[in-house]
C-alpha cells in the first residue's frame, strides 16, 4: 500500500500557504522542524479549550483530564518506540535535553549525589565517551561537558567519504574502558542510516552503555528500542508531525532506577525535608515542574497520526522521493552530494553543495521561489569540516512532499548557479 | 528574478566576484578572527592605524582573508574601501551608521553621502536572517580597531 500524499497534504493547512511573491510552499525542511497536521493542532486546541489543568495533583475532574491525555502520551509513545514499559519514556524538552539528563546524571553520580545507586554511571579519568564525528552538536558538546566535570576521555568513530561510520575503528575504540557510546541513529546531514545494531552489540560486550539520537529516524521509519539495542533513545515530538516544547527519552527501566536524578523541583520528589529529599521512580524521577501537558496532548495526536499513515509507507515514500531527488540533484553540474547515494541506506535529508555558490546565497534564491531548504552546518560543524567545506544546503524531505517539489527545488538551483555563476 | 535582485544588487555581485582590499597583509597592529555562528562563515581581519603625530590615527590598511555568502564577502571589500584613509572616529561614525542601517529593518533611507557602495546593502535588513552576514566584517573590524587603539594607548 503506498502513501496516498494528495490526501495527506489536505491535512497540513500550512502547506497551502504561499510565500513571498505568492509563490506555493515547498517545504523541504522537515528534518529541521516538521509541518503540523489538523489533528495535532485540534488536539491541542481541544486540550486548551475543554481539558486544561495541571496534572497529577488537581483532584478535579479537569485535572483527570489533564493527566489522562499526559499519561496516555506517555503510553502512546512507549508503544510507538516498542518499548512496552510506558514507565520507561521520560518526558523531556527535547532531545538535547535527554542527552544532558542522562550526561548530568552521570556526573551527578560520579560526584555520590543521592538517589540513586549509581555505581555504574560513575566517571573516573580513564574512563571513555564514544561518540561519532557525524553527530548533531547535541550529541556532541553534552558529552565533551561530562568529560571535563569528570575527568573522562571523549573519543569517536571518524566518518568515510562516502559518509559512513568508519568501523574498521569499531575494536580499537570501543574497550573495556569505554562506559558510554553515543550515536545518531539517522545523520541530520548525510541521511546515512547507522549500524547502531552492531555496534552496540560491542559496546554491550565490554560492558558499556549505548545511547542512540534518534532525532531523524524515529519520525521516519519503524523504530524500535530494543531491536536497536539501545539502552537510552531520545526522540522529539516536533521533527514528527508534533509541536515543539516535548521531547521522549526512553531509558531501560533498571537503569532509569539506577541513575541519580537531573532536575530537582516538584513533582519529582517522594518526601521533602528542610535538609534532603527522596525521590519519586522514574519517570517522574525525571520530571521536575510543571511539564508540557498540552504539548503531551500533541505528541500522542502525532503518533496517532503516524501510525494510522503507517511508518513503513512513509519510509517506503521518503525512499522513492529521496531515490528520485539524489538522481535529479546529482545530475546538476558543479553539484556535490554528501553522504550514500543509495536511497536504501539512508533517508531523506539530502546535503549538498553547489560550486560557486554558497549555501546562504543558493537557500536565499530559493526561497524567493517559495522552496524552504536550510542552509549552513546543522548543527554538525565537526562534520562539515570533516568533509573540508564550512557549510552546505540541506533538502528534506517527510510524508508530505512531492517529486514536483524535487523539480521545483532542481529549477531553483539551476536558476542560482546562472545567478551567481556569471562573472 | 524578483524582489531578490533588491538584495543582490549588481555592486554586492562585483565586489563578491572581485572583492578589494582581501587578502592578509603585514605589518598590522591587531588581528581578529570572527565567525557567524549561525552558518559557519567566517573572517579573519587585521587593522594597521597610523599614529597622525599627536592628530586622530589613520586607518592605514584593512586586511582580511573571509569565506562566506556573497553578502558577508562584499560587505568585507565594501567596508575596507570605504574606511582605509580614514581617521579612526570617523570610520567608527561609518560603522554605527551601517549597523544602525542594518537594524532598520528597512525603513532607513541609507546615505549615499555618507555609505558610498556600502548603501547597496540596504536591502539586506528587510531579511532578518542576513545582517549577520553583512555585519561580520564590521564587526570584526571594530574589534581589531579597539585592540589596536588600546595598544597604542598602552605604549
Amino acid at each position: 500500500m503506498t502513501l496516498d500524499v494528495a490526501r495527506i497534504r489536505k491535512d497540513f493547512p500550512i502547506l497551502d500557504r504561499r510565500v513571498r511573491d505568492g509563490r506555493p510552499l515547498a517545504y523541504l525542511d522537515s528534518a529541521n522542524t516538521s509541518q503540523k497536521p489538523r489533528q495535532v493542532i485540534d488536539a491541542m486546541s481541544d486540550f486548551f479549550e475543554r481539558h486544561n489543568a495541571n496534572i497529577h495533583r488537581a483532584s478535579h475532574q479537569l485535572g483527570e483530564e489533564a493527566t489522562a491525555a499526559y499519561e496516555g502520551a506517555r503510553i502512546k509513545a512507549a508503544g510507538f518506540l516498542g518499548a512496552g514499559d510506558e514507565a520507561e519514556v521520560v518526558f523531556t524538552k527535547n532531545i538535547s535535553e535527554g542527552i544532558n539528563l542522562v550526561a548530568y546524571a552521570m556526573g551527578n553520580a560520579t560526584n555520590g549525589q543521592s538517589g540513586g545507586r549509581g555505581g555504574r554511571f560513575r566517571l573516573a579519568p580513564g574512563d571513555e565517551i564514544v561518540i561519532t564525528e557525524m553527530e548533531h552538536h547535541s550529541n556532541i558538546v553534552p558529552w565533551q561537558l561530562l568529560c571535563e566535570r569528570t575527568g573522562a576521555t571523549l573519543r569517536w568513530f571518524g566518518v568515510t567519504d562516502d559518509g559512513q561510520l568508519d568501523l574498521s575503528q569499531l575494536e580499537s575504540l570501543i574497550t573495556e574502558r569505554t562506559r558510554l557510546v553515543a550515536l545518531a541513529h539517522q545523520s541530520n546531514v548525510l541521511g546515512t542510516i547507522n549500524p547502531v545494531r552492531e555496534i552496540a552489540d560491542a559496546a554491550h560486550a565490554v560492558g558499556a552503555l549505548v545511547l542512540v539520537d534518534a532525532a531523524q529516524s524515529v519520525p521516519h521509519m519503524p523504530v524500535d528500542v530494543h531491536e536497536l539495542g539501545a539502552d537510552f533513545l531520545g526522540a522529539t515530538a516536533h521533527k514528527m508531525c508534533g509541536p515543539t516544547g516535548i521531547g521522549m527519552l526512553w531509558g531501560r527501566r533498571e537503569l532509569l532506577e539506577e541513575m541519580p536524578p537531573f532536575l530537582g523541583g516538584g513533582e519529582m520528589i517522594e518526601s521533602v525535608w528542610m535538609d534532603h529529599s527522596t525521590f519519586a521512580p522514574p519517570p517522574h524521577k525525571f520530571e521536575a515542574g510543571t511539564m508540557p501537558i498540552a504539548e503531551a496532548a500533541g505528541l500522542g495526536a502525532a503518533i496517532d497520526y503516524l501510525t494510522e499513515a503507517g511508518l513503513d509507507q512513509v519510509r517506503a515514500h521518503e525512499r522513492d522521493l529521496a531515490g528520485y531527488a539524489l538522481g535529479e540533484l546529482g545530475g546538476i553540474s558543479g553539484l556535490r552530494l554528501l553522504g550514500p547515494t543509495d536511497p536504501g541506506s539512508r533517508g531523506a535529508a539530502i546535503s549538498f553543495t553547489v560550486s560557486e555558490v554558497h549555501p546562504h546565497d543558493l537557500s536565499q534564491v530559493l526561497d524567493e521561489l517559495g522552496v524552504a531548504v536550510r542552509a549552513g552546518h546543522h548543527c554538525a560543524w565537526p562534520l562539515h569540516r570533516r568533509f573540508g567545506i564550512q557549510a552546505s544546503t540541506r533538502a528534506s524531505f517527510y510524508l508530505y512532499n512531492t517529486q514536483a517539489e524535487v523539480d521545483t527545488l532542481v529549477e531553483g538551483i539551476q536558476q542560482a548557479q546562472r545567478f551567481f555563476g556569471g562573472t | 528574478m524578483m524582489q531578490i535582485e533588491s538584495l543582490y544588487q549588481e555592486v554586492i555581485l562585483d565586489h563578491y566576484r572581485h572583492p578589494h582590499h582581501k587578502g592578509l597583509r603585514e605589518p598590522f597592529d591587531a588581528e581578529v578572527h570572527h565567525v557567524n555562528p549561525l552558518c559557519g562563515d567566517e573572517v579573519t581581519l587585521r587593522v594597521t592605524l597610523k599614529d597622525a603625530g599627536g592628530a586622530e590615527p589613520v586607518v592605514a590598511d584593512v586586511s582580511y582573508d573571509a569565506l562566506g555568502c556573497s553578502i558577508s564577502q562584499a560587505s568585507a571589500s565594501v567596508m575596507s574601501e570605504l574606511i582605509i584613509g580614514r581617521t579612526v572616529p570617523e570610520a567608527i561614525g561609518l560603522q554605527a551608521e551601517f549597523l544602525s542601517l542594518m537594524q532598520s529593518k528597512g525603513q532607513q533611507q541609507p546615505d549615499e553621502e555618507i555609505l558610498g557602495d556600502a548603501v547597496a546593502f540596504a536591502g539586506v535588513a528587510k531579511y532578518p536572517a542576513r545582517i549577520k552576514c553583512a555585519l561580520l566584517a564590521w564587526m570584526a573590524w571594530k574589534d581589531a580597531t579597539a585592540q589596536a587603539v588600546k595598544e597604542q594607548t598602552d605604549d
